[in-house]
C-alpha cells in the first residue's frame, strides 16, 4: 500500500495526499448518523488529468475510490465504505465559462455553490443559479449528483434537471463528455436531442464515474426578491394551497415549514412564497396573484397571509440559509439528520402526522422545510430530527425514528432522496426486478473492477 | 488566575457546516490554515471535530494533530462567520484545548521552542534582554509625569521591520510633542501569543511582571505599537486585575490628525490597507487607520476584495510569525494576501501591525513583487509625508 501512497504523491504532489490518522478520521465520517469508515488515503486532485491518473492507479491496484464534495448530504454517501482513496474534489474549483445569452456556466468538479453565487453576484448580477439551502461549502457537482434542490426547484425542477453538460472520468480512466459538449464547444444541453447519457452519472453518488466539469443552466437574476408568509393550522389544506399557488406560475420558490418550538409556531403550517421581480409593479402584481389564489381561505378563516417583520425578512431571504444550519444546534449538540422522501404533495398531511408521531415516540426535537418541486409535480418532505452528538442514546433514537419514517414513506409511494446505504437497500428490495437488473448491468459495464464508491447502489 | 471557557463539554456542538471557511460574500476561503492546506482537517470545523475525537479517545495525540491545532492563527474569521450561538466561544475552545496540550507537554516542537524562548529571554527570538532597546536610538525612557508609555513589544524591539516601524512611530509622536516614554530593556513580552498558544502559566507570569513594572513606573496610559499587545492589555489583562487605559497607535495618530496636530504634506501613492485581526475582528478598529491614510493629501486608498471584518489574516497570529506553521507554499496566507493587495493596483500595502509587516514584507519578496508593491506601516507612511514638507 505504501506504493499506492507514493504513486499518489507523484500524481498530485506530496502536499495533497495524506494517510495520516487525522485526515482519515475526519474524512471517514459526516455530520449525520451513518457509521464511520475511514479511507486509507485522502487525495486532492487539481486537474482532470490528475483524476484520470488516480483512477488508472486505482484500477491497477484494485483500490476503491470515493469522490467527495463537502459531504453535506448527512446520509453518509461519501463515507468510504471499503476504505481506499477518498478524493476531496474541492481543489478543482475554477469557474471556467459563463455563456450569458445561452445562460449556462461551466464549473470544475469541486466548485462550491458559494463560490458560484459570489462570482455571479459580482460579475453577472442579471444571472443566477439554483442555490440549495445547504451550507455554502456544498459543491455544485455533488448537489447535482444527489439530485439536490435549490431556490429554483419549484420553477425548474431538481438541480440535476438543470445540468447542461458533463465531463466525466469513467471508472476505467477514460475522459468522456456528455451532452452537447460532446460534439460542440457549447454546453447548453445534457442530452436532448441525443440520448441523455447524464442519467448514467446523476443519482449514482459517484459509483459510475467522477464528474470533473459540469455545465449548469442559469436563469434571470431579477432586481427584487421578496417573500410572503401564509399561515394555516390545517395540514389537510396544504396540498390544495400549493396547487393553487403553483397554478399561478408566478413564484420562485414555495416552502412549507414548521417546528414546535417556540410554542407560538406549534400547530402552524408556514407556507413561504418567494417571488422575484424587476419592478415594484411586477412585484405587486405577483403578490396580488398570491392573495387572489388563496383568498378563499381568508374568507373561510382557514388561513391568511401574515406580515413578515423586518427582522424575519433577511433571515427568510438569506441565500444560503444560515437558519437551516442553525437547526443543528437546537439540541445544543451539533447534529441533525434528515431523510427526504420525494413524494406527491397529497402526502403532506400524513407525513406531518408521522413526523410528529415519531418525535413524540422517541422524544426528539424536529423541524421541517418541505420544498415544492417542479410546479407541484412532487415535494421533498424532510423527516428531520436534531440530536446531540454527545448523547449516543439520542442518536440511536433518531436513527430508529428515521428508519421507521422512511419505511412509512416508501409504503406511501415515495422515493427516497439521497438515501443512505440502508435506505438504498430498502428501495432496491422494492424496485422492479428488471429495473434493478438494468442498474446492475450499467454499474458492471461502467465499473468492471467495482472500485467506485463501493457499497452504494449495490444490490445484496 | 485566568478563567478559561469550558470547551470539553461544548465542543461537540460544531456541525462542521463550513461557514467558518468563508468571508461574508463567499468569494474565497478566509480561514488561513484551510486556505493553506485545503484538507478539511485544517478548517475550524475539522479542528473542533479532531479535538472532540481526542477528548473521546478516538484519536491519540500526534505531532500532526498538534500541528493542525497550532496552525490556527486565532484570526477569528470563524467566530465572525459561524451561524451558531456558540460562535463567540470558538477561539476560546481552541485556546482551551491548547492549554490542555500544554499541561500534558504535548505541543509541536516549534511551539515548545517559542515558549522556552519567551520564558528564558522574555522574547520569542532568543535575543538578549539587554538588546531590547537596541532599536530605540535614544528614545526617552518613561518617567513619572509622562502621559503615555509606548509599549513596542517583541517584534518592535527585535524584528528588523518592527524596529523600523517603532522608530517611525517615535519620530511621529515626537513631532507631535506627545508626552511619552519607553521601558527599553525593562520591557517584557506582552504575552498575547503565549495566551493564544495556551501557556496560561507563562502568560500569568508575564502579566505579573508587566503589572509590577507598570506599577513601579506609575504607568496608567499605554500606547501599543502592536495590535496583539493592544488586545491582550485591553481585553485579557483586566481579568487578572491589571487595568490600564490602552490605545493602539493608530487611535492616537488619528486623533492627532483630526485635531490638526499632524499636517501631512502632499504624497503620491495608491495604497491598500491590511486590517490586522487583533485590531479589526478582535477590537472593531477599522476606521481609524483608514482615516489616517485618507488624511494624507495625494493618497488614494483602495480596498482589497476582502477587507474589514472579512480581511484575510496574514498568517502571523498565534505566534506563527515565528513558528511559521503555515509557510512553505504559494498558498501560504501572506503570499495569497500579497497577491490580493497587488491585484488592487496599489503600489503600497499599508499595515498597522509589526506581525503583518514582517509576514507581508517576506511574502511580497517571495512573490517577486518587491519592486512593485512596498509594504509600509502607517506611521512610516505618515512620517514620510511629514518629512516631505
Amino acid at each position: 500500500m505504501s506504493d499506492v501512497y507514493e504513486a499518489l504523491q507523484k500524481i498530485v504532489g506530496k502536499d495533497y495526499v495524506s494517510n495520516q490518522t487525522e485526515e482519515r478520521y475526519f474524512y471517514g465520517r459526516d455530520p449525520g448518523l451513518m457509521p464511520p469508515h475511514e479511507p486509507d488515503y485522502v487525495v486532492m486532485p487539481k486537474t482532470t488529468e490528475e483524476v484520470q491518473d488516480i483512477v488508472k492507479l486505482a484500477n491497477r491496484e484494485r483500490v476503491p475510490i470515493t469522490p467527495k464534495g463537502a459531504g453535506m448530504s448527512l446520509t453518509g454517501l461519501v463515507i468510504p465504505q471499503k476504505g481506499g482513496i477518498l478524493l476531496d474534489m474541492k481543489k478543482m474549483d475554477k469557474i471556467l465559462e459563463v455563456n450569458e445569452k445561452a445562460r449556462y456556466v461551466i464549473v470544475e468538479g469541486g466548485t462550491t455553490h458559494a463560490a458560484l453565487k459570489s462570482y455571479l453576484t459580482k460579475r453577472y448580477p442579471h444571472l443566477r443559479h439554483s442555490l440549495p439551502d445547504s451550507p455554502p461549502i456544498a459543491t455544485v457537482v455533488a448537489n447535482a449528483v444527489i439530485h439536490g434542490q435549490g431556490r429554483l426547484s419549484q420553477q425548474r425542477g431538481f438541480n440535476s434537471d438543470l445540468v447542461s453538460g458533463l465531463e466525466v472520468v469513467l471508472p476505467t480512466g477514460e475522459i468522456c463528455r456528455i451532452g452537447s459538449c460532446a460534439l460542440s464547444q457549447y454546453w447548453f444541453s445534457k442530452g436532448p436531442p441525443m440520448p441523455d447519457l447524464s442519467g448514467l452519472f446523476l443519482g449514482w453518488f459517484g459509483s459510475t464515474g467522477i464528474i470533473t466539469k459540469l455545465g449548469m443552466k442559469l436563469y434571470p437574476g431579477k432586481k427584487i426578491r421578496d417573500v410572503m408568509l401564509f399561515l394555516t393550522e390545517k395540514a389537510e389544506l396544504v396540498p390544495e394551497i400549493i396547487r393553487k399557488l403553483t397554478h399561478t406560475e408566478m413564484f420562485e420558490d414555495i416552502v412549507v415549514s414548521g417546528q414546535p418550538i417556540p410554542l407560538r409556531f406549534k400547530g402552524n403550517f408556514h407556507i413561504l412564497v418567494y417571488m422575484t421581480a424587476d419592478s415594484d409593479e411586477e412585484l405587486e402584481f405577483k403578490k396580488k396573484m398570491a392573495w387572489d389564489a388563496l383568498w378563499v381561505y381568508f374568507e373561510s378563516r382557514d388561513g391568511g397571509f401574515v406580515s413578515v417583520t423586518p427582522d424575519m425578512k433577511p433571515v427568510l431571504l438569506a441565500m444560503p440559509s444560515k437558519d437551516t444550519t442553525r437547526f443543528a444546534d437546537v439540541s445544543k449538540g451539533g447534529g441533525f439528520e434528515y431523510s427526504g422522501p420525494i413524494t406527491p404533495i397529497d402526502n403532506f398531511p400524513i407525513f406531518i402526522k408521522k413526523l410528529e408521531e415519531k418525535a413524540e415516540e422517541y422524544k426528539l426535537s424536529y423541524g421541517y422545510a418541505a420544498r415544492v418541486i417542479d410546479a407541484g409535480h412532487s415535494m421533498m418532505f424532510p423527516f428531520s430530527y436534531t440530536f446531540n452528538r454527545a448523547n449516543p442514546d439520542e442518536m440511536k433514537r433518531v436513527k430508529k425514528a428515521m428508519d421507521e419514517a422512511i419505511e412509512f414513506a416508501l409504503q406511501k409511494g415515495s422515493v427516497i432522496w439521497k438515501p443512505n446505504i440502508d435506505e438504498q437497500q430498502m428501495m432496491m428490495e422494492r424496485i422492479d426486478p428488471n429495473t434493478l437488473k438494468l442498474m446492475t448491468s450499467i454499474k458492471q459495464l461502467l465499473d468492471p473492477n467495482g472500485i467506485m464508491n463501493p457499497g452504494n447502489w449495490e444490490a445484496k | 488566575m485566568i478563567q478559561q471557557k469550558d470547551y470539553a463539554s461544548q465542543i461537540h456542538r460544531c456541525f462542521r457546516c463550513g461557514y467558518c471557511k468563508f468571508p461574508t460574500d463567499y468569494s474565497s476561503f478566509n480561514c488561513p490554515s484551510y486556505r493553506r492546506f485545503r484538507f478539511d482537517s485544517y478548517s475550524t470545523g475539522g479542528r473542533l471535530w479532531l479535538i472532540y475525537a481526542w477528548l473521546k479517545g478516538e484519536i491519540k495525540w500526534s505531532e500532526h494533530f498538534a500541528d493542525i491545532l497550532y496552525a490556527c492563527t486565532t484570526c477569528k474569521n470563524c467566530t465572525e462567520q459561524c451561524p451558531m450561538k456558540f460562535a463567540p466561544d470558538i477561539v476560546d475552545w481552541i485556546v482551551g484545548a491548547r492549554s490542555d496540550m500544554v499541561e500534558k507537554g504535548k505541543i509541536p516542537p516549534r511551539v515548545a521552542r517559542f515558549f522556552e524562548a519567551v520564558y528564558r529571554y522574555g522574547n520569542p527570538f532568543k535575543q538578549l534582554r539587554s538588546d531590547r532597546a537596541a532599536w530605540a536610538n535614544g528614545t526617552k525612557k518613561y518617567a513619572t509625569g509622562d502621559e503615555y508609555l509606548l509599549y513596542v513589544g517583541c517584534l518592535g524591539s527585535y524584528d528588523e521591520n518592527g524596529q523600523k516601524m517603532a522608530r517611525c512611530l517615535v519620530d511621529v509622536l515626537n513631532a507631535c510633542e506627545i508626552s511619552f516614554g519607553i521601558l527599553g530593556e525593562e520591557e517584557e513580552c506582552c504575552g498575547n501569543e503565549i495566551y493564544m498558544l495556551g501557556e496560561t502559566g507563562l502568560f500569568e507570569n508575564l502579566v505579573g511582571k508587566n503589572a509590577q513594572k507598570f506599577k513601579e513606573f506609575g504607568v496608567s496610559k499605554v500606547i501599543t505599537l502592536c495590535p496583539h499587545g493592544y488586545n491582550t492589555m485591553k481585553n485579557i489583562y483586566p481579568g487578572l486585575g491589571v487595568n490600564l487605559e490602552v490605545y493602539h497607535y493608530t487611535q492616537i495618530l488619528n486623533d492627532l490628525t483630526k485635531k490638526n496636530k499632524i499636517k501631512p504634506s502632499q504624497a503620491k501613492a495608491k495604497v491598500t490597507y491590511q486590517d490586522p485581526c487583533f485590531l479589526g475582528r478582535y477590537n472593531n478598529i477599522y476606521d481609524e487607520p483608514r482615516q489616517i491614510l485618507r488624511s494624507i493629501p495625494g493618497i488614494e486608498l483602495v480596498e482589497m476584495e476582502r477587507n474589514r471584518k472579512d480581511a484575510f489574516c496574514c498568517g502571523g497570529g498565534s505566534g506563527n510569525f515565528v513558528t511559521d506553521l503555515l509557510a512553505g507554499s504559494v498558498d501560504s496566507p501572506a503570499r495569497v494576501r500579497a497577491r490580493e493587495a497587488y491585484e488592487t493596483g496599489a503600489d503600497t500595502l499599508a499595515v498597522a501591525c509589526p506581525s503583518c509587516l514582517t509576514m507581508l514584507t517576506d511574502a511580497v519578496k517571495a512573490e517577486d513583487l518587491d519592486s512593485k508593491l512596498a509594504v509600509k506601516d502607517i506611521s512610516q507612511i505618515l512620517k514620510e509625508s511629514l518629512s516631505a514638507k
